[in-house]
């Protein structure tokens, strides 16, 4: 019953600020907290993978890439795609294809899914650093297969006029049920099942845990959100292109996640919080003048600030802000 | 066409191999994929690029490469490795701070020289053509070829005639005893990165003569697509580095080739290669079986 309660009064919380955010902050706010409700989709489904499972996988920006992808096609209408393919006429398919906004996000987090359940089979036959090699070698050929499958994706043009339907309502009550679902899956029996694999694979094996089952679920439902993610993602920026998936998204994801404490789903929360209010509050790093100095220095102050923070949380802080509690089990302890 | 086709194929795997020794070395002693080599390559370049530019010497441009590429590696291990092997971090806190290294190397470049490719300039001496067999190649490949040879005998010969190699060979099979025995592993390990880097280095100023441009993000495909060839040739075995590095410069080479339908998925090739052996035979061409000598 306490559940159902705090469950229902955060809902209700969350969705009047979003209402009240939506309505009467300026556009540049409402953008970021809209960017920040898409990153809290991802880490959070990216931590389910990679800190909960201890999968530790580099692909993210290769799903995010096709829930973004499936879902501008869905979304677009036919002149608007016919217009739009330069390199090679559309496929029929393409074409064919056409879905409102909801069902289009749904529909890319299932294909999204489908993706991650065939790349299972040959993913999961490694562990610890291989598996991220490969992954990362899957978030590169998916990258590949966007520049070069002109009659599906528009090559390395991309797409465009995707419409505008995310709005920060629609992000936020996203977010919301990706946290409460994963949170749900972290506290049920599949939770500590994945756990156990994270903690100790031959061990959960030998438990009688199948954990090539609880990887691949794991990875699905991690799959499942970054696909919707990565569809928000289209539909708040209205044009995508292979550039924007490239590594560089997964290492954000990957700073989120660690910096907030890997297998922690409050963590991931504030690791995106951190990040992505920190990548705007740092936006003076990458000024021309900085510090009085007028330099010729060209932009990447930022992304070099981040990555020693990476580096010396790693060093000095490997457990991240939470460790992989939650944050109430922190005040808990606290009593 | 097949000779042409060849004498390309030789210097692009050259290439791969040069980095893959980097890869499979650091492998066989410390079990952690260094995903900063890729970018060490890209120092290397750079130096070259800047050293060049500045003294027109490129014999002293090859070797400030060597020198600031072998920095890099070993502030590398001792900044972000070391720490963490002493405290005994799981391997994927590593693996994470490999990625934080990589990432500041690509990001500081990017903020020094900018993120536009460079024109590398070299001695035009390395664009005379040749004649062989009816195909026409630069000097350049020729050379590539040459002295990836070399190094390569040098390496094997290191590793297998000498003191030190054959310490660095032991530390693959079991560092606590290597360290019983009274053996320096720490100097050893920097050794390895010291061997990688300059390695790495050479084979990014090959990149650099070979596309004539660099950029920071030059280190990262290449890099990724090194390290398959380390694992189809049995990650942790030098010559199988060097092996594997020619096949995926065959391979990549030749689709394009008979098949230019395919010319833009050749990066892929890379990665179906490290899929199949991780599929079929993990432990690669020359494989070293790895789990029955965990230290």
């Amino acid at each position: 019953m306490r559940y159902f309660t705090t469950l229902i009064i955060t809902t209700i919380l969350v969705i009047g600020t979003l209402y009240f955010a939506n309505n009467h902050l300026d556009g540049y706010s409402v953008m970021i907290l809209s960017n920040l409700g898409i990153f809290i989709i991802l880490a959070v489904s990216y931590n389910l993978i990679n800190g909960v499972t201890g999968q530790f996988s580099l692909e993210p920006n290769g799903f995010v890439a096709i829930g973004a992808y499936v879902t501008a096609l869905l979304l677009l209408d036919k002149d608007s795609k016919s217009m739009q393919f330069m390199l090679s006429d559309p496929s029929p398919f393409v074409m064919w294809m056409h879905a409102s906004f909801i069902p289009a996000l749904l529909i890319s987090g299932v294909v999204t899914s489908l993706v991650a359940l065939t790349l299972a089979f040959p993913v999961f036959r490694v562990r610890g650093d291989y598996l991220a090699i490969v992954t990362l070698g899957f978030g590169f050929i998916i990258r590949i297969f966007a520049i070069n499958q002109d009659a599906y994706t528009n090559g390395s043009m991309g797409l465009s006029s995707i419409p505008h339907d995310a709005n920060l309502l629609w992000i936020g009550i996203f977010a919301l049920i990706t946290v409460v679902v994963v949170l749900n899956i972290v506290y049920s029996k599949f939770g500590r099942a994945m756990k156990a694999v994270r903690d100790d694979e031959d061990a959960a094996n030998a438990m009688g845990v199948n954990t090539f089952k609880m990887k691949t679920y794991a990875f699905m439902t991690s799959a499942f959100f970054e696909g919707i993610g990565g569809g928000l993602m289209a539909t708040l920026l209205t044009t995508i292109s292979p550039d924007q998936f490239t590594f560089m998204l997964t290492f954000q994801l990957l700073i989120m996640v660690v910096l907030g404490g890997l297998g922690s789903i409050t963590g991931s929360i504030m690791g995106a919080i951190i990040v992505v209010v920190g990548m705007e509050w740092l936006r003076f790093l990458d000024e021309p003048n900085l510090l009085g100095f007028t330099t010729d220095a060209h932009p990447g102050l930022r992304m070099v600030v981040f990555s020693i923070i990476l580096i010396l949380v790693m060093l000095f802080a490997r457990k991240g802000l939470l460790g992989d509690k939650e944050i109430w089990d922190k005040f808990r302890k606290q009593k | 066409m097949i000779i042409q086709q060849t004498l390309n194929a030789l210097s692009l795997g050259s290439m791969y191999a040069l980095i893959a020794i980097g890869y499979t070395m650091v492998y066989g002693v410390l079990r952690l994929i260094n995903f900063a080599h890729g970018d060490i390559m890209m120092v290397g370049a750079f130096s070259a690029f800047v050293t060049y530019s500045v003294s027109g010497s490129f014999s002293l441009a090859v070797l400030v490469a060597i020198f600031v590429a072998s920095i890099t590696g070993i502030l590398t291990y001792k900044i972000a490795y070391k720490p963490l092997l002493d405290k005994d971090a799981p391997k994927i806190s590593l693996l994470i701070t490999a990625i934080g290294v990589s990432f500041f190397l690509e990001n500081l470049f990017n903020m020094l020289f900018g993120g536009i490719p460079k024109a590398f300039n070299y001695p035009k001496f390395f664009d005379k053509l040749i004649h062989i067999f009816g195909a026409v190649t630069p000097l350049s490949s020729i050379i590539i070829f040459v002295v990836t040879f070399i190094v390569l005998l040098v390496v094997l010969w290191f590793l297998n005639k000498t003191k030190y190699g054959i310490a660095i060979k032991a530390i693959a099979f079991d560092m606590n005893t290597v360290k019983l025995m009274g053996i320096n592993v720490d100097f050893l390990i920097i050794l390895v990165f010291i061997i990688g880097s300059a390695l790495a280095s050479l084979g990014g100023i090959f990149y650099a003569i070979s596309y004539p441009s660099i950029d920071p993000l030059m280190g990262v495909l290449v890099g990724l697509k090194a390290f398959a060839a380390a694992v189809l040739g049995g990650i942790g075995s030098v010559s199988g580095a060097a092996i594997g590095g020619f096949i995926l410069g065959f391979s990549e080479i030749f689709v394009v080739a008979f098949f230019p339908d395919m010319a833009g998925y050749k990066d892929a090739i890379a990665f179906f290669f490290l899929i199949l052996v991780l599929l079929f035979k993990p432990t690669g061409i020359m494989g070293i079986d790895f789990e029955r000598s965990r230290f």
